[in-house]
């Protein structure tokens, strides 16, 4: 193995990144704030890919997606926390298994 | 080995043990201030790619804005932490299970499967007008593609922008039953007469005629 940074390093950077994210997902089902976090750090594995395959292919596209990723993750954290915050209002706790009211 | 890969493994390790300490962190404000460490570790890995905008954007952006309203939240909450933390450790093996079979799998197939990419592409050079090569600007770059072929995405991110400050506000927006304030829309467009009512009266009224019949009581009386 050679000692030089390759794409596969970072890719592999990003599969274990993503792979804590889901550990995470598994660990705290019911805390629904740091699963709004696992969700973050599998948008950032994500944008690695992105940015590594862009800069070893040489196009600049990829570095373009990864803004509009950025935008996406941005809009979909706040209205996660705005319904995080009425969650709490509504049932003074933020577990997940107090959404069961459409269960019937 | 070279300074590059050095700081590739330094970034990484920090980043893989911030990832870790953000899903099992006990208090959820210790789970937010590592998740910002993973990230400016991230934009110190998106410098060595030579992404200098989106790291300046991650830091600027994701550390200055996002992850300072998650802290804002997660302070404002009082969460109760007992019930959340049940059973947390009974979906470990499971969950390490399924994570450690994605890396292995994603890493065994990357690792090998983009021979031919030892080296990165160059970005194709600019010439001026005198031949000499233009230095290569990133944030130019990006910033050309995405006002000229990226232009309608771009509008649409913004509208995404402004649809999500939106729903933010009128999600969280709360009106007080027994709140006294005013409505300045009613206030302007309140009339004279709904304020004041003028009663005509007449300035002197005529005595009514002695009826027969009162004077017929008072001499009964």
């Amino acid at each position: 193995m050679s000692l030089t940074l390759t794409l596969g390093h970072f890719l592999s950077l990003g599969a274990m990144l993503f792979a804590l994210a889901v550990i995470g997902i598994f660990l705290n089902r019911k805390n629904l704030i740091v699963l709004l976090m696992a969700i973050e750090l599998m948008l950032l594995a994500v944008n690695m890919n992105f940015v590594a395959f862009s800069h070893y292919l040489g196009d600049m596209h990829g570095q373009v997606f990864v803004f509009f990723i950025l935008t996406v993750a941005a809009a979909e954290s706040a209205i996660g926390l705005a319904i995080l915050v009425l969650l709490f209002r509504n049932k003074s706790n933020i577990n997940a298994d107090a959404l069961d009211t459409l269960q019937g | 080995m070279d300074a590059k890969t050095g700081f590739f493994y330094f970034f990484s390790v920090v980043l893989l043990y911030a990832a870790f300490r953000v899903v099992t962190a006990r208090n959820p404000v210790h789970a937010v201030l590592h998740l910002m460490l993973a990230f400016s570790q991230a934009a110190g890995l998106w410098l060595l790619l030579n992404a200098e905008f989106l790291a300046i954007v991650l830091v600027l952006v994701y550390l200055g804005a996002v992850m300072v309203l998650f802290l804002f939240v997660v302070m404002m909450l009082d969460i109760d932490m007992s019930g959340v933390r049940q059973g947390f450790w009974k979906h470990f093996p499971l969950g390490a299970a399924i994570g450690g079979l994605i890396a292995l799998e994603m890493a065994w197939v990357l690792m090998s499967g983009f021979r031919g990419m030892e080296e990165p592409k160059a970005v194709a050079v600019a010439l001026d007008a005198a031949g000499q090569a233009v230095p290569f600007s990133n944030a130019k770059a990006l910033g050309e593609l995405m006002y000229t072929q990226y232009l309608l995405p771009v509008e649409i991110a913004a509208v995404i922008l402004l649809v999500a400050m939106v729903a933010a506000i009128a999600l969280t927006l709360r009106h007080r039953k027994d709140s006294k304030a005013i409505s300045p829309s009613q206030q302007v467009r309140v009339r004279a007469q709904d304020r004041m009512r003028i009663v005509k009266l007449a300035a002197t009224v005529q005595a009514p005629e002695p009826s027969v019949d009162a004077a017929a009581q008072e001499t009964k009386a």
